[in-house]
C-alpha cells in the first residue's frame, strides 16, 4: 500500500497580460506528474534550479494547490482531511533552517507550537515531550531557551528536525535538506536523517540538486526536468546505469575528485520557455541522442525491467 | 508605448475613486448652500427655487452622474461666491500654484538629492555633520512658520525681499520681478522636503555602496568618481523616484500654508477660503482638479521610472 | 529592552532629543498644577507685552493674554492631539496593512486600491475636506489628520507583512496546526511590531505639525482655546510690528518636532538590523591598512604572499578572518584555496588587492608582492591601476555582482577605457571579442542586455570575459560556480580551464569543492579557522591528504557512487571568527588523533611527503 500517492498532478501559473487583457499567460512549472511512496521508503527528487522539484514538494504537502490532479494520503484525498488534520500526517522540512524559524520566538516555543495545536497536549506534556525530541536530535536542553539567530546552520536544522517529529506525522518531506551547511556539517545531518527513519519508521520525500545527498539516503529516484519526470528508478541502478540522456548528463557533470570530467564543451544550458513548451521533447537542444523524432512529439514513459524513462533513445 | 497607454488607463479607476470620495465627501458638508447663498433671510421659496436651479432636488446617486458628466466635459459648474465659472478660477490659480510647487519641487529633488550623496561620500566628516544637522533642523520647522520669520527678516528687517504676492502691484509683472516674489516662499516650501529627500539619498548612497556591483566596479579598477556617478547614482535615482513622487504631494500640501502666509494667489488659498465660505462647488472641482493632476504626475513618475529600471515588469 | 535603550542611550543626540521631550512632556503636562495664569483671561490693558515683562515671563498677546500659560496649555494640547492621531491612526493602519499583506490575492487587491485612491490626495486635500465636513474644531482637526495617515501606515506594514508571510517559519507554523488567526496574532505581529513602533517614532513629528498647520488654518482649534498651530495663526496678524506672539509658539513647535525626531531616529537607528551589522556605513575603496610589524619578503615569484592576517574590527576589537597566511603563484600557475565557511579563503583572496570591505576589515600584518612590488604598501592610485588591469576578479554570484542597470556591453567596455584612456569605439571591438571568447550566441543582443535578462550560465560567462578585458596576468575566482546548476558549473570549469592553459594565465582559485578544485587547480592549500592547514599538488593532497582535517573532510562529503550509506563525519562545527587569541591547533576538538599537546603552543607548517602541513601528527 502506499502512503502516498499523487496522479496528474500539473501546476500552471497564469497571469493577465494586461489590465484590459482577459487573455492570461500561462507559466508551466509541474506537468502531469504521478508519485507513490511506500512506507518506510525514501524517495529522493533530483533536478536542475527551475525544474518544478519545490513547487511539486509543496503541492504534496498541501502548501500550494495544485492546478489539477490529485494527492492521496493514506488513500485518502488530502482535500477530504480537515485543516488541522493534514500536517499530522505530512510535515515539511524547509531548505532554509534559520528562516524556518521565527525570529521572536525562542526554539521553545517555537517547538511547543505544533504540540499544542496538532496534538492537543497540556503545558507538563509539551515540557516533556520537547526534551525528550531534543535529546533524539543531539542537542542540548539549554538550547531550548535561546532565539535561532544564536545557531550555526546544522544545529538549527536539528531544530527544524525536531519540529518536524513533534507532529508524529510518518511523511516528510526535505526540501533541500543539507544544502545550506557547511560540507563537514552535511554528512552529521544525513546520518541523523537515517538513523531517524528507522527509529520511527518514517516515509522520506527528498527533494535536491545534489546527486551524492539523494545517494547517499534513498531508496528510489526520480529524475526531474522542466516540470517532468524523466527517469524513474531504484537508486542503486540508476546511479549504476542512467538511461535517460539527462540523468547521464548530471552525473558526468558532478566534478569528482582526482577525476578529470568528460563532458563535451556544449554550449546550450539553458531550459526552455516555460510560457510557450516546446511540442517535442524538452531536453531536446542539450540531448546528445537527439534525432528529428524528439524535436516534434514528446516521448510518453517507457517500462523496461523494473525501469520508466521519457524517452525515444535511452543509453541502454 | 503599449505600456504608456496601459498606464493611463490604470489611471481612469483610481480617477473615478477620486470623483466618487470627492463627490460623497463633500455632499456630507453640513448646510445648504441656498441658504448660504441668499442669506438667512430667504424666503422657504426662493430656497426651493434655488435649490432646483442647482440640481439639489434630485437624489444624490443622481447628482453624482450629472456632476460626473459635466466634469467629464470640463465643465464643473459656477461658483456662487465668485459668480464665475469654477474652472476659470481655478485655471487662473493653478498658474500660480504652479510656479510655486513646480520651482519648489526642483529645488528640493535637485538640493536634495545633491546634498544627500555628498553627506554620503563625505560620511563622517565635518561636511557630513553639517549637512546632517541642516537637514534634521529643516525638517522640524513648520513651513508656515519658517515662512513668517523669514518675511520678519528679509522683507521686513533687511528689506531685500517683497513681503508677500506675486508680483509688484505697481510697474512689476515681468519675469524678474514673479522670480522677486518666489524666491522665499519656494524655499519655504522646499526646506522640508529637501530635508526628506537629503536624508533617503544619504541612507540609500550608503546602502549601494555595500552591494556586490560596486565592489566589482571596484575590482575592475573604476576610478571613485566613476565608481559615484556611473553606478552608484544610477541605482540611487531609481530607489528615491517614488520618494521624488510622495515628495510632490507634500509639495502641493505645503503651498497651502506658504499660499496664506505670502498671500501667494494660488488654488490652496482659495480652496481653504471656499471652505470658510462653504463654495462647494468650487471646493469640488479645486480638490479634483489638483488631486487629477496629481494622479498624472505620478504616472509621468512611474513611466519614468520604468524607463530607468529596466527590472520592473 | 534595557538593551534596547542602552542603544538609544549611546547615540547622545536621541539622548539630547528623549530629554527635550522628556522636560517638554512633564512642564506641559504639570501646567494646570503650576501657578500659573488663567490662559484664557483678557486683559486688554495689557496687551501685546514683550517678554520678560513684569509678570510676563514670555509678556502677551492682542489680548493680553499671559503667553507663558497659553503656551504651556497650548503644548499640551498639542502633544496629546498629535499623539493620539498617530496612534489611531497607527492602529488602524497596521491592522488594514497586515490584512492586506496577509491574505494576500482579492483582500489585498481592495484594500489596496482604497488606498492608491486616498494616496492620489495631496493630503492637506483630504484633511481639508474632512474638516469641511466635520465642522473645524481640534478634536475634528485630529480625525482628519489620523484618517490622512492611514494609508501611508497601511502600506509600509503591508510591505513588511508581505516579506514576513513569504518566510518559511509561516509556512512551519501552518504545518504546526496554526490557525492564520494565531499565525497573524503570534508570528507576524511580533515581527512587525518594531516597523510599526519605527514609523510612529518617525511621524508623530509630521502628525503634531499637521495638526498645528490645519489650526494655523483655523480650522483647528477654536478660540479661545488654543493649541500652538492656532497661537501662531493668531500671532500671524500681528507679524511685523509684534513677533514674539509669533515666535514663542513657532519655536515650542519647533523644540517639540526637533525632539521627537532626535529620538525617533534613535530608536530607529536602534531597532534597525543594518546599522548594527554596520551596513549603512561608507566601504572605502581600499581596505584600511595598519600593518604591525614589517613582514619581510624577498620572493621572486609572480605573487608572493607572506604572513597576510586581515581581521574585522567590531567594537573596537579586532576578529581576525586569516591568520599568517603565505603562498606564492608561479606564472601560468592554478592555485587552489579550498576551505568552510569563516576559513579566511575570499578574505585572503580579497586581501590580495585589498578589496575587503572596510570598515569592518583591516589588513593588521603581511606583504603582498605582485610581480616584485608589494600592493600593500601602494597608494590608492597605484592599487586601482592593477585592479581590473593585470590582476582582476571572478565573482561568486554572478546577479548581484554585475550592475543590474548598465547595459552588458557598457560593463564590458568599462575596465578597458578606465585603463586604456581609450576611446569607446576600440573598447567595444574588445568586448565583443571577448564575448566570442567566452562563446557567447547572439553577440549583438547581449550586448545590449541587462543582466537580468541573460540566465546564470551565460552572466558567469559574462563575469569572465569582463575579467579578461585587459590581458590580467592573474585573475581572482572567488567560488565562480558555486552559484550555478550542476551541468552548468561543468560548462564554466571547462571554459575556465582552457582559457587559462591558453592564455598563460596565473589563477587563485577559491573553492569549498575538493571536486571543482580537482578539476581545475594545479596546487591545493586547504585553510581552516583562518589559517593554512595543508598545502601540496592537486593530486597528492585528493590521493594522500596528511592533515586529519583534510582527510576526514574528504571522507565525510558525500561522493557519488556509494549507494545508501552511513556517511563518516566530522563532529563539532567550524570555528567562527573571535577577537580572542587561540593557541594552538584549531581544529583539535573535532580531530580524530588529537594529543594532549596539540593546544600547548602554535604549530607550524612542516612538509611532510610531498606536501606541508601544519600538524603535530601529519598522516603518513
Amino acid at each position: 500500500m502506499d502512503i502516498l500517492s499523487a496522479y496528474n498532478l500539473s501546476k500552471f501559473y497564469s497571469k493577465n497580460k494586461g489590465l484590459f487583457n482577459k487573455q492570461s499567460i500561462n507559466l508551466r512549472a509541474v506537468n502531469n506528474i504521478n508519485i507513490n511512496l511506500k512506507s518506510k521508503e525514501s524517495l529522493g527528487i533530483v533536478g536542475e534550479s527551475g525544474c518544478g522539484k519545490s513547487t511539486l514538494a509543496k503541492m504534496l504537502a498541501g502548501l500550494v494547490t495544485p492546478s489539477s490532479g490529485e494527492v492521496k494520503i493514506e488513500e485518502k484525498d488530502i482535500n477530504n482531511y480537515k485543516k488541522h488534520e493534514l500536517p499530522n500526517h505530512i510535515q515539511y522540512m524547509f531548505q532554509d533552517p534559520i528562516s524556518s524559524l521565527n525570529p521572536r520566538k525562542t526554539i521553545y516555543q517555537s517547538l511547543a507550537a505544533p504540540l499544542k495545536y496538532l496534538r492537543k497536549l497540556d503545558e507538563k506534556e509539551i515540557e516533556k515531550e520537547i526534551k525528550t525530541i531534543i535529546k533524539e536530535v543531539n542537542l542540548k536542553e539549554e538550547f531550548l531557551n535561546r532565539f535561532p539567530h544564536e545557531f550555526s546552520g546544522g544545529q538549527a536544522q536539528r531544530i527544524g528536525i525536531a519540529r518536524v517529529l513533534l507532529s508524529k506525522a510518518k511523511i516528510i518531506i526535505l526540501d533541500e535538506p543539507v544544502s545550506a551547511l557547511d560540507v563537514s556539517i552535511q554528512s552529521q545531518i544525513l546520518n541523523l536523517l537515517n538513523d531517524l527513519q528507522k527509529k520511527f519508521e518514517l516515509s522520506y520525500i527528498v527533494i535536491s540538486h545534489d546527486l551524492a545527498v539523494i545517494e547517499a539516503i534513498c531508496d528510489r529516484v526520480m529524475v526531474m526536468y522542466f516540470g517532468d519526470i524523466v527517469e524513474k528508478s531504484d537508486a542503486k541502478e540508476l546511479f549504476q546505469k542512467p538511461y535517460h540522456p539527462y540523468t547521464n548528463l548530471l552525473l558526468k557533470s558532478v566534478p569528482k575528485i582526482n577525476q578529470k570530467m568528460e563532458i563535451k564543451n556544449l554550449f546550450e544550458t539553458e531550459l526552455p520557455d516555460p510560457i510557450n513548451p516546446p511540442k517535442g521533447c524538452s531536453f531536446y537542444t542539450r540531448c546528445e541522442n537527439k534525432t528529428e523524432k524528439c524535436k516534434d512529439s514528446n516521448p510518453t514513459e517507457t517500462i523496461n525491467d523494473n525501469r520508466k524513462y521519457k524517452c525515444f533513445f535511452p543509453n541502454i | 508605448m503599449n505600456y504608456f497607454i496601459q498606464r493611463l488607463l490604470s489611471a481612469i479607476p483610481v480617477l473615478l475613486g477620486i470623483t466618487i470620495i470627492v463627490f460623497f465627501i463633500i455632499s456630507l458638508i453640513p448646510g445648504d448652500p441656498a441658504t448660504a447663498i441668499l442669506g438667512s433671510y430667504a424666503t422657504p421659496e426662493n430656497v426651493k427655487l434655488l435649490n432646483e436651479q442647482l440640481g439639489l432636488d434630485k437624489g444624490l446617486i443622481q447628482r453624482y452622474f450629472i456632476w460626473l458628466g459635466n466634469l467629464v466635459q470640463g465643465d464643473l459648474g459656477r461658483s456662487f461666491a465668485l459668480n464665475r465659472p469654477v474652472l476659470d478660477e481655478i485655471l487662473e490659480r493653478f498658474n500660480a500654484t504652479l510656479i510655486l510647487s513646480g520651482t519648489a519641487f526642483i529645488l528640493c529633488s535637485v538640493v536634495g538629492v545633491l546634498i544627500g550623496t555628498i553627506s554620503a561620500f563625505k560620511q563622517y566628516t565635518i561636511t557630513d555633520k553639517i549637512i546632517t544637522f541642516t537637514v534634521l533642523t529643516g525638517i522640524s520647522l513648520p513651513s508656515f512658520f519658517l515662512g513668517m520669520m523669514m518675511i520678519l527678516l528679509f522683507a521686513v528687517n533687511l528689506q531685500w525681499l517683497p513681503v508677500s504676492g506675486m508680483y509688484a502691484i505697481y510697474g512689476g509683472g515681468d519675469f524678474l520681478d514673479l522670480i522677486h516674489h518666489l524666491i522665499m516662499p519656494a524655499i519655504a516650501l522646499a526646506l522640508v522636503a529637501t530635508g526628506v529627500v537629503a536624508r533617503i539619498t544619504r541612507n540609500s548612497v550608503l546602502e549601494i555602496l555595500r552591494q556586490d556591483y560596486i565592489r566589482t566596479a571596484r575590482a575592475k579598477g573604476v576610478r571613485e568618481g566613476n565608481v559615484l556617478f556611473k553606478h552608484v547614482l544610477r541605482i540611487a535615482i531609481v530607489t528615491i523616484l517614488p520618494i521624488l513622487g510622495l515628495q510632490a504631494g507634500f509639495v502641493l500640501s505645503g503651498s497651502v500654508f506658504i499660499e496664506i502666509v505670502f498671500q501667494w494667489p494660488g488654488v490652496g488659498r482659495m480652496l481653504v477660503d471656499a471652505i470658510l465660505k462653504r463654495d462647494i462647488l468650487l471646493v469640488q472641482g479645486g480638490v479634483m482638479f489638483v488631486a487629477a493632476c496629481y494622479v498624472l504626475f505620478n504616472i509621468a513618475v512611474d513611466l519614468l521610472q520604468r524607463y530607468l529600471d529596466p527590472r520592473i515588469k | 529592552m534595557i538593551n534596547f535603550l542602552k542603544l538609544i542611550s549611546r547615540n547622545k543626540l536621541a539622548l539630547f532629543g528623549g530629554i527635550l521631550l522628556v522636560i517638554i512632556f512633564v512642564v506641559s503636562f504639570l501646567s494646570p498644577l503650576l501657578p500659573l495664569k488663567d490662559p484664557d483671561v483678557i486683559k486688554t490693558s495689557d496687551r501685546f507685552l514683550l517678554p520678560f515683562s513684569e509678570g510676563y515671563l514670555l509678556g502677551t498677546d492682542h489680548l493680553g493674554r499671559d503667553l507663558l500659560s497659553r503656551l504651556l496649555w497650548g503644548t499640551r494640547l498639542s502633544l496629546l492631539v498629535g499623539i493620539s492621531a498617530a496612534l489611531i491612526s497607527a492602529t488602524i493602519g497596521s491592522i488594514l496593512g497586515t490584512i492586506a499583506g496577509f491574505y494576500g490575492n482579492k483582500t489585498d487587491n481592495v484594500i489596496m486600491r482604497i488606498i492608491d485612491v486616498l494616496m492620489a490626495f495631496p493630503y492637506i486635500l483630504l484633511a481639508l475636506a474632512i474638516v469641511a465636513v466635520l465642522g473645524p474644531g481640534l478634536f475634528n482637526a485630529m480625525i482628519a489628520v489620523a484618517l490622512v495617515n492611514i494609508p501611508f501606515f497601511a502600506r509600509n506594514i503591508r510591505g513588511v507583512t508581505v516579506t514576513i508571510a513569504n518566510k518559511e517559519f509561516i509556512d512551519a507554523a501552518r504545518l504546526s496546526g496554526m490557525s492564520n488567526f494565531k499565525i497573524i496574532i503570534y508570528e507576524i505581529f511580533p515581527n512587525i511590531l518594531p516597523v510599526i513602533v519605527v514609523t510612529i517614532s518617525t511621524t508623530v513629528g509630521w502628525m503634531i505639525l499637521e495638526t498645528a498647520g490645519l489650526s494655523f488654518l483655523g480650522l483647528g482649534s477654536q478660540p479661545p482655546q488654543a493649541d500652538l498651530g492656532s497661537m501662531l495663526g493668531e500671532g500671524r496678524s500681528s507679524l511685523i510690528v509684534n513677533p514674539h506672539t509669533s515666535y514663542v509658539p513657532g519655536a515650542m513647535i519647533f523644540l517639540i518636532v526637533i525632539g521627537v525626531n532626535l529620538f525617533g531616529d534613535g530608536i530607529r537607528d536602534a531597532l534597525d538590523p543594518r546599522l548594527s551589522k554596520g551596513e549603512l556605513v561608507k566601504p572605502q575603496p581600499v581596505t584600511q591598512i595598519k600593518l604591525n610589524k614589517n613582514v619581510k619578503n624577498n620572493s621572486n615569484s609572480f605573487l608572493s604572499v607572506q604572513n597576510l592576517t586581515t581581521a574585522f574590527e567590531f567594537d573596537n576589537k579586532l576578529h581576525l578572518a586569516s591568520k599568517d597566511v603565505s603562498f606564492d603563484i608561479k606564472k601560468g600557475e592554478c592555485l587552489g584555496l579550498i576551505g568552510e565557511s569563516g576559513s579566511g579563503k575570499s578574505v585572503t583572496a580579497l586581501s590580495v588587492t585589498c578589496l575587503v570591505a572596510s570598515p569592518p576589515g583591516v589588513i593588521v600584518d603581511g606583504s603582498v608582492k605582485f610581480q616584485g612590488d608589494d600592493i600593500l604598501k601602494m597608494n590608492y592610485e597605484q592599487i586601482r591601476e592593477l585592479r581590473g588591469n593585470k590582476i582582476s576578479y571572478i565573482f561568486q554570484d554572478p546577479l548581484s555582482t554585475l550592475h543590474p542597470l548598465i547595459k552588458i556591453g557598457k560593463q564590458l567596455e568599462e575596465a578597458f577605457i578606465e585603463h586604456n584612456h581609450q576611446k569607446n569605439k576600440e573598447a567595444t571591438f574588445k568586448g565583443k571579442e571577448l564575448l566570442k571568447l567566452v562563446q557567447i550566441p547572439n553577440i549583438e543582443n547581449v550586448w545590449n542586455s541587462y543582466p537580468h535578462e541573460l540566465s546564470g550560465g551565460m552572466r558567469q560567462r559574462i563575469s569572465i570575459a569582463m575579467a579578461l578585458t585587459n590581458d590580467p596576468e592573474l585573475i581572482i575566482a572567488d567560488e565562480p560556480t558555486t552559484a550555478l546548476d550542476v551541468t552548468v558549473q561543468a560548462q564554466i570549469l571547462l571554459l575556465l580551464d582552457t582559457l587559462r592553459k591558453e592564455r598563460g594565465l596565473s589563477v587563485l582559485f577559491i573553492s569549498h569543492d575538493f571536486g571543482v578544485v580537482s578539476q581545475i587547480c594545479d596546487r591545493v592549500i586547504v585553510m581552516y579557522g583562518g589559517q593554512i592547514v595543508e598545502e601540496g599538488k592537486t593530486e597528492n593532497i585528493m590521493s594522500k591528504p596528511r592533515h586529519p582535517y583534510t582527510s576526514q573532510l574528504m571522507k565525510c562529503v558525500p561522493h557519488i557512487g556509494f549507494g545508501k550509506r552511513e556517511l563518516p563525519t566530522i563532529s563539532g562545527s567550524p570555528p567562527s571568527i573571535t577577537y580572542k587569541k587561540e593557541i594552538g591547533c584549531s581544529f583539535s576538538s573535532r580531530c580524530l588523533i588529537k594529543k594532549d599537546n596539540c593546544l600547548n603552543e602554535d604549530i607550524k607548517i612542516v612538509q611532510k611527503g610531498d606536501s606541508e602541513v601544519r600538524c603535530l601528527y601529519p598522516h603518513e
